[in-house]
């Protein structure tokens, strides 16, 4: 049961132009390489034979954010570290997303005090949070299918 | 929110050399966000056509206030900060601490406790070494051994969490003994492990050992003579594989290590090449130590019975009037150490790692201080960089096997 059951003799499927973008949108999603802390391990992991993230069309991570449509903020953002995060928010090209991974990107987590960032939102417009110290490969596969859809409930005139 | 820094020439020109301020010599910053830096770790880069001329290494993006924030918890809560440090450690540095917090009250720790520490601190050096070997391959372009190691090492994560309940930031390891026993699956699980594993070794050596381009791009790279990495105050398989016989564990016993034979393996060419064959050997030594730990392993209690420091088992609080009491105040003041200050260091995957504690007769610490071994290790990476080509630098830096957040924290 493939597409080419659907298309009738003259080859040709009709859909909803939003429809076919967010379906290309959601699984090519590229995200952007970009470890901070102990949650990028897990991202690795995610990435790695057992989790398998290709299965959702996310094996390429860019190293630059030109290139990248999500930022997987993974791990504590220090003060340091908090315009860095925002500048390679900005480099990004539209369409974009972030996924706050775990507890510190998404409120400061345990690390309540001076150096940290309490929450990548503060910084940048977060998408989805994932929770967990880190949170478990599933956990942010978990995330990442909850943003695709959000994403594929993106309507075209609210692009603009 | 603070701004980028910017910096002038004319402040960093104590940095560089002159050929910099003239033009001659180009600066090229590499990082904070680089795919090779295993994390944020921001280089500036001197180069001569593409030869290192400088390199300073600019630190402190993942400063987290770890040292500050432990004053404000008492001894039992601090703990869960040391997790965070080095992250690929976390068992280790748990081990650290709770060893200093004991030197500091004077607690004695069951023999069963400190054989069930030495297996998760050696698994654990197994599973930090998996993620380096497979990161560092990865840097120089070798992508199946991160899908090899990192198969593996979610065994050992799976076994971490089947004794903890969490996968990476277990704390486990508790001032006194261990949080509590072993479920009866964990021998079985650990020997199937240890049963699978050298074989596995042997498979990820096959694929860079005598691969002629990893020689290509390790050998005779980054070299550092044994004199001076003692000079540098290296630790670990960097200053071991410089020729220095030099691992605590062997040195320093602590947690029973003097009961399991093993030996420390070196090298003595003190390059790249030099440090990945330790690591190598370093993972089949560890699996003979947990082999012998599981022999050996006793009966008995699995943490000390003195309650006044360690809270009593779950089930004593049911029949014990004390046992509640002991409970109730642990968990809720804590305990009362005395005024004094200790230093215990442990054999980390990166090299010493030392907790200095200071207690001022409260519950609470009056100053941590960690004496991290990647902060140490990374002040080398100008001696080793000098002279070699931009691309050598993800090799040198690969094999120094630095964790941000330990050096940062």
């Amino acid at each position: 049961m493939g597409v080419e059951q659907k298309l009738g003799e003259m080859g040709v499927v009709t859909a909803k132009l939003e429809d076919l973008v967010n379906w290309s949108r959601t699984n090519a999603m590229w995200p952007m390489l970009f470890g901070l802390a102990c949650c990028a391990i897990e991202m690795m992991a995610a990435q790695a034979a057992n989790y398998d993230m290709s299965r959702f069309g996310m094996e390429l991570m860019r190293p630059s954010p030109r290139q990248s449509d999500l930022m997987i903020v993974a791990g504590r953002v220090s003060r340091k570290m908090a315009p860095v995060v925002r500048r390679l928010y900005d480099q990004m090209p539209d369409p974009k997303w972030v996924i706050a991974m775990g507890d510190c990107a998404s409120c400061g987590g345990v690390f309540n005090n001076y150096a940290v960032v309490q929450g990548v939102d503060e910084v940048v417009p977060v998408d989805v949070y994932v929770a967990g110290c880190p949170p478990r490969p599933e956990a942010l596969i978990h995330g990442v299918i909850t943003l695709h859809e959000k994403v594929k409930k993106e309507r075209m005139k609210d692009w603009a | 929110m603070s701004q980028l820094q910017s910096v002038t020439l004319d402040e960093i020109k104590h940095l560089v050399s002159d050929r910099a301020l003239e033009g001659e010599t180009m600066l090229l910053n590499m990082g904070p966000q680089h795919p090779s830096t295993h994390g944020v770790l921001r280089v500036l880069l001197e180069l001569d056509g593409e030869t290192i001329v400088n390199s300073i290494p600019d630190i402190g993006f993942l400063h987290t206030g770890v040292e500050k924030n432990m004053e404000a918890k008492t001894y039992t809560k601090a703990e869960v900060m040391t997790d965070r440090m080095d992250y690929l450690n976390t068992v280790g540095n748990n081990l650290a601490y709770c060893l200093a917090v004991e030197k500091l009250v004077g607690l004695d720790v069951p023999i069963r406790a400190q054989y069930l520490r030495v297996i998760l601190a050696e698994l654990q050096r197994l599973a930090s070494h998996m993620v380096w070997l497979g990161t560092s391959a990865l840097d120089l372009a070798a992508m199946s051994n991160f899908m090899y190691t990192f198969r593996e090492r979610e065994i050992i994560l799976g076994i971490l969490e089947m004794v903890s309940g969490q996968r990476m930031m277990t704390t486990y390891i508790r001032p006194g003994g261990v949080w509590r026993d072993v479920p009866a699956e964990f021998v079985p699980a650990v020997r199937d492990l240890l049963k699978i594993l050298p074989k596995r070794i042997d498979e990820y050596e096959s694929l860079l050992t005598k691969n002629p381009l990893f020689i290509d791009r390790t050998a005779g790279i980054g070299i550092i003579s044994g004199a001076d990495a003692i000079r540098w105050g290296l630790t670990g398989a960097s200053l071991r594989g410089s020729g220095v016989n030099y691992d605590l564990r062997r040195f320093a016993p602590y947690s029973s290590y003097e009961h399991f034979d093993f030996e420390v393996p070196l090298r003595t060419d003190g390059d790249v090449r030099a440090r990945y064959l330790v690591r190598i050997e370093e993972m089949r030594q560890s699996i003979r130590i947990v082999q012998q730990a599981l022999d050996k392993l006793p009966e008995g209690a699995i943490r000390s019975s003195n309650h006044k420091f360690v809270p009593p088992l779950r089930s004593e609080i049911g029949t014990s009037m004390e046992a509640l009491i002991h409970h109730f105040k642990l968990w809720t003041e804590g305990f009362d150490a005395p005024a004094g200050s200790v230093y215990v260091a442990v054999e980390s995957p990166r090299g010493e790692l030392g907790v200095y504690l200071e207690g001022d007769g409260g519950p609470k610490p009056y100053r941590v201080h960690f004496r991290t071994p990647s902060f140490d290790n990374l002040q080398v990476l100008p001696v080793l960089a000098k002279g070699t080509l931009v691309a050598d630098l993800v090799a040198i830096i690969g094999s120094v096997d630095i964790v941000l957040g330990d050096i940062d924290r």
